[in-house]
């Protein structure tokens, strides 16, 4: 194998697997060592440059970062990623004297957004400082998109979203909240430079079998719309009986948010097994906790009716497989089941739609119902219409739409700056060793064995009678203190010296996880065979350093290094260093 | 500085025969100064042990007074141990040894605790053939007092001190081979390649099993000029053989051109596969081994490898007829025989 030319950033990057994983690229462990020393505000603000909404984050996100975390490969569970970051959120000063100054001047672009979700307002919080001027139009009657309509406020309380978005809307946008946006056309017309489109997946998909042209929608709900009526109590309380169609996070939100209403027995009713389901895991493990039977294999034939009435749904039972395409086969077993309900939800996906983009626009769209948009640089087929956040590609979650918020925001200050859009700006990056004595580092080498922390839940019977209670209580700061610790510093990296290197073995007989390993250098299947612990995990590389004067190379499999240090602190000759990389992904305004 | 390393250990950690993993073998944190070579050694202990199998709690480390004796805190950390007085770990793996014959006896010593204070101890060891290995951690200066030369360091060999040295040094090798050891090897501490399964076939042999290591002592005497630093040794190191060892059970896979490689079977069915790099080596010829060494000290080499074994060689336990049953596990019983028997023996006599 070649030699590893650690000079490229994207090496290091990949050695911190949560900043990695992370859309948006927050630096992870850096604001994690700085809650475990009780710097809240500092850890918020690191947060806030990076995914703009910390507090909201810190309790709903789907959270990438905690399955690729190192710690779940060494032991059983990751870091609590996500409860840290709204411990810092909870916890932290005033944060307006941080905030970035905005100039009185502006530079002459004027800028339309449509919707006020995750990604308009990420584009606005980029551009804001840069002297753009910003109309943000919104359908509803506040800021907060998807965040603020379809999840329930007993995960996310309404006051976080006030101030997180109001941090962004007091930079001085221009918005324009009950005002839904009926043409691009005539948004265009009043000449805007540019249009961002981040409005969002509105409409849930709906299902019309037999009995719905009956019901016609009264009783059988599309799920998100529902929620959104329940969000500004349209929808106060709930019948004794409800299902819940569909496997993913808007089920479990609906379902939950059933029970708050009022309803006695709320079901959840998949089509595949439950191991299929697309609900993240701590989801389903909170609807459980509450009572809430999940029915597998049950596909959905017809809304029963009685006196013109919904009063139950008739499933066809069924076998889930997967064929040698790894294509879904449900094959019916010919079974039918009833099951009685006064009202259904459908969470069954989500459809884009854009009737208000009108063809002449030059915006075009392909055979899913998406606009055509490039997925580097957010742009339309029309050069001044840009998407992101779920109107771009689909629906994703809120951390994505934030990361391409910021895409799409240095992609419209490198168009008014003349820049060709592909060009991407290189991640700021800084390599800073952490050596502070002949043995002694600047973080908390040490690794803890600690095992992670739940996060305590208020008492089921107070949660379960209001709406608006959080269930979650957030850490306190002695647990998060421990949290923290678990943390492994992966963004202090190990970095080898081949000149510096006298090939004492020292490094290899302290490395605790036999990660080190001198071998005569071959291809990397063979290498990875012959290292002290075979390699077996091909998505995480291996360092290669150049020939050593006994002719062999060094040999590092990044999989479960423990960044203790111990290699650099058992070598004579510094020839490993410890040495901190930050790793700034690119932002609007700071591209050359 | 750590004192302790982190508890997680690679996931994926093979297991051997009695299901522990290399973490089984491990003592204490090192205190010693970072890439000491005697940190090696204790790995390529702990490794050799690994391989073969060993139960750590029938294993036995001792060791005098220096760098080198501090090492057995940091390795088979489930095992006994005695720390001695200075240069006198042979007396007390002799006796230990006499007590109980069923352990495994590692002796690690160095070159002041041998071929110093120690020598009138180390001989004797050698000559009675005590079941042992005895490991010479040698780094040819005192470290523990600073640097000062020692009775190994080679004529003009220059430590950090800047002052070539003017006296001839003991060569332990020689010496164990003139005074009838029946194991002895020389190996360096930066090739666990050859010093591991040197390790194996002194734990397997039967009897006095010398292996004296070359183990840079990174503080004192890793410069330019001597002749002890991972430089030197690594530019004029030259090996008699390549040791493969083949415990009992395990068959012989390895395919060796003929004529240049030979099979040593060992007492316990293990065998010890050499692969020759030297012709003239008569691995069972003690003349052969001494006369080799000479010749290539000549050439400014360092001779390295497994340099004479005597497979069949009796060890004191045989020499003196003592009981299988360990001594220390005789009851009164078997020890006062009564009046009758001392009648006997006494009648005998008259």
């Amino acid at each position: 194998m070649k030699p590893t030319n650690v000079g490229n950033p994207e090496y290091f990057h990949k050695v911190v697997d949560c900043q990695f994983a992370c859309p948006a690229h927050t630096p992870v462990p850096e604001y994690i060592r700085l809650i475990a020393a009780g710097r809240y505000t500092d850890a918020y603000m690191i947060n806030w440059e990076s995914n703009v909404f910390p507090g909201i984050l810190g309790r709903t996100c789907d959270r990438p970062c905690e399955p690729a975390c190192r710690r779940g490969r060494v032991e059983d569970k990751p870091v609590a990623i996500c409860r840290l970051k709204r411990v810092c959120a909870d916890n932290k000063d005033a944060i307006k004297d941080r905030l970035p100054k905005i100039p009185k001047e502006k530079n002459g672009h004027r800028l339309a957004l449509v919707g006020a979700g995750p990604s308009s307002l990420t584009v606005a919080r980029d551009l804001m400082p840069l002297g753009y001027e910003i109309d943000l139009y919104e359908a509803n009657g506040k800021a907060g998109g998807f965040m603020r309509t379809q999840i329930p406020s007993f995960r996310l309380p309404e006051k976080v979203i006030d101030e997180e978005t109001g941090y962004i809307l007091d930079m001085g946008v221009n918005s324009f909240f009950n005002t839904r946006v009926e043409s691009l056309k005539a948004l265009l017309d009043q000449g805007y430079d540019a249009v961002f489109i981040g409005s969002g997946a509105p409409s849930g998909r709906n299902l019309k079998l037999p009995g719905y042209e009956v019901d016609d929608g009264e009783n059988i709900r599309v799920g998100v719309e529902w929620l959104a009526d329940v969000a500004f109590g349209h929808a106060t309380e709930c019948p004794k009986d409800v299902i819940v169609l569909g496997g993913g996070n808007t089920a479990m939100d609906c379902c939950r948010t059933a029970l708050r209403l009022g309803a006695k027995n709320v079901k959840i009713l998949i089509r595949t097994p439950i191991d299929a389901m697309m609900a993240s895991e701590w989801e389903v493990e909170d609807t459980q906790a509450e009572g809430i039977p999940i029915l597998e294999n049950h596909n959905p034939q017809e809304y029963v009716i009685r006196d013109g009435k919904l009063v139950g749904m008739q499933f066809e039972i069924i076998e889930y497989s997967i064929d040698a395409d790894g294509r879904e086969v449900f094959t019916p077993t010919g079974r039918n089941e009833v099951v009685d309900c006064e009202l259904v939800l459908l969470a069954i996906g989500q459809a884009n739609a854009f009737p208000w983009i009108e063809k002449e626009t030059g915006v075009e769209f392909n055979d899913t119902g998406l606009a055509v948009v490039d997925p580097v640089t957010h742009q339309s087929t029309n050069p001044k219409v840009f998407f992101g956040g779920d109107a771009a590609f689909g629906p994703r979650n809120i951390i994505t739409a934030v990361a391409q918020g910021h895409q799409a925001a240095l992609s419209l200050d490198m168009m008014f700056n003349g820049q060709d859009l592909h060009v991407r700006p290189n991640p700021g990056t800084n390599l800073l060793s952490q050596k502070m004595g002949i043995h002694d580092w600047s973080y908390a080498s040490m690794v803890t064995e600690e095992e992670r922390h739940a996060v305590p839940h208020v008492d089921l019977d107070e949660a379960i009678h209001s709406h608006t209670m959080e269930v979650e209580l957030g850490f306190d700061a002695a647990t998060a203190l421990e949290e923290a610790q678990r943390c492994l510093n992966c963004d202090v990296e190990t970095v080898f010296s081949e000149s510096k290197c006298i090939e004492c073995d020292a490094c290899i007989d302290i490395c605790p996880v036999d990660c080190l390993t001198f071998t005569e250098n071959s291809d990397e299947a063979k290498l990875r065979k012959n290292l002290n612990v075979p390699a077996h995990n091909l998505s995480q590389d291996l360092f290669i350093s150049h020939d050593l004067p006994t002719g062999r190379v060094m040999v590092k499999d990044e999989d479960v290094c423990l960044h203790c240090g111990l290699c650099a602190e058992r070598c004579p000759t510094s020839a490993w260093d410890m040495q901190k990389f930050l790793y700034v992904a690119p932002k609007a305004g700071q591209q050359s | 500085m750590s004192y302790a390393i982190p508890g997680f250990r690679h996931p994926n950690l093979p297991k051997n025969e009695l299901g522990y993993t290399a973490k089984d073998y491990e003592g204490r944190v090192s205190t010693l100064c970072a890439g000491c070579g005697h940190d090696s050694i204790s790995a390529a202990i702990r490794e050799a042990c690994f391989g073969m199998s060993i139960p750590p709690h029938r294993v036995a480390k001792l060791s005098g007074i220096g760098c080198s004796s501090k090492t057995p805190t940091y390795f088979l950390g489930n095992s006994h141990g005695f720390n001695s007085v200075h240069g006198r770990m042979p007396a007390v793996a002799t006796g230990g040894n006499m007590a109980n014959r069923n352990l495994l006896y590692i002796g690690v010593s160095g070159d002041g605790d041998t071929a110093s204070i120690g020598m009138g101890q180390f001989v004797h060891a050698v000559r009675r053939n005590v079941n042992m290995v005895y490991i010479c951690e040698n780094n040819g200066v005192y470290g523990l007092t600073k640097g000062q030369d020692s009775a190994t360091t080679d004529v003009g060999s220059v430590s950090k001190k800047g002052e070539p040295n003017a006296l001839e040094p003991i060569d332990l090798c020689a010496i164990a081979l003139q005074l009838g050891a029946t194991f002895v090897a020389n190996s360096f501490s930066g090739d666990k390649s050859q010093l591991v399964p040197i390790i194996q076939a002194a734990i397997a042999h039967k009897g006095f099993a010398f292996i004296n290591v070359i183990s840079p002592c990174v503080t004192f005497n890793n410069v330019p000029g001597s002749t002890k630093a991972y430089d030197y040794i690594r530019q004029h190191m030259a090996s008699t053989n390549t040791v493969d060892f083949v415990p009992a059970e395990e068959e012989i896979t390895t395919d060796y051109a003929p004529g240049t490689s030979e099979v040593v079977t060992m007492h316990d069915g293990s065998a010890i596969h050499l692969q020759k790099m030297d012709e003239k080596l008569d691995i069972h010829s003690r003349r052969s081994a001494l006369a080799l060494m000479q010749e290539y000290k000549a050439e400014d080499k360092v001779l390295t490898g497994l340099l004479f074994v005597d497979p069949d060689s009796q060890e004191i336990h045989e020499t003196m007829n003592t009981t299988a049953t360990p001594l220390r596990n005789l009851t009164e019983k078997e020890l006062c025989p009564g009046s009758e028997q001392l009648q006997k023996i006494n009648d005998q006599l008259r």
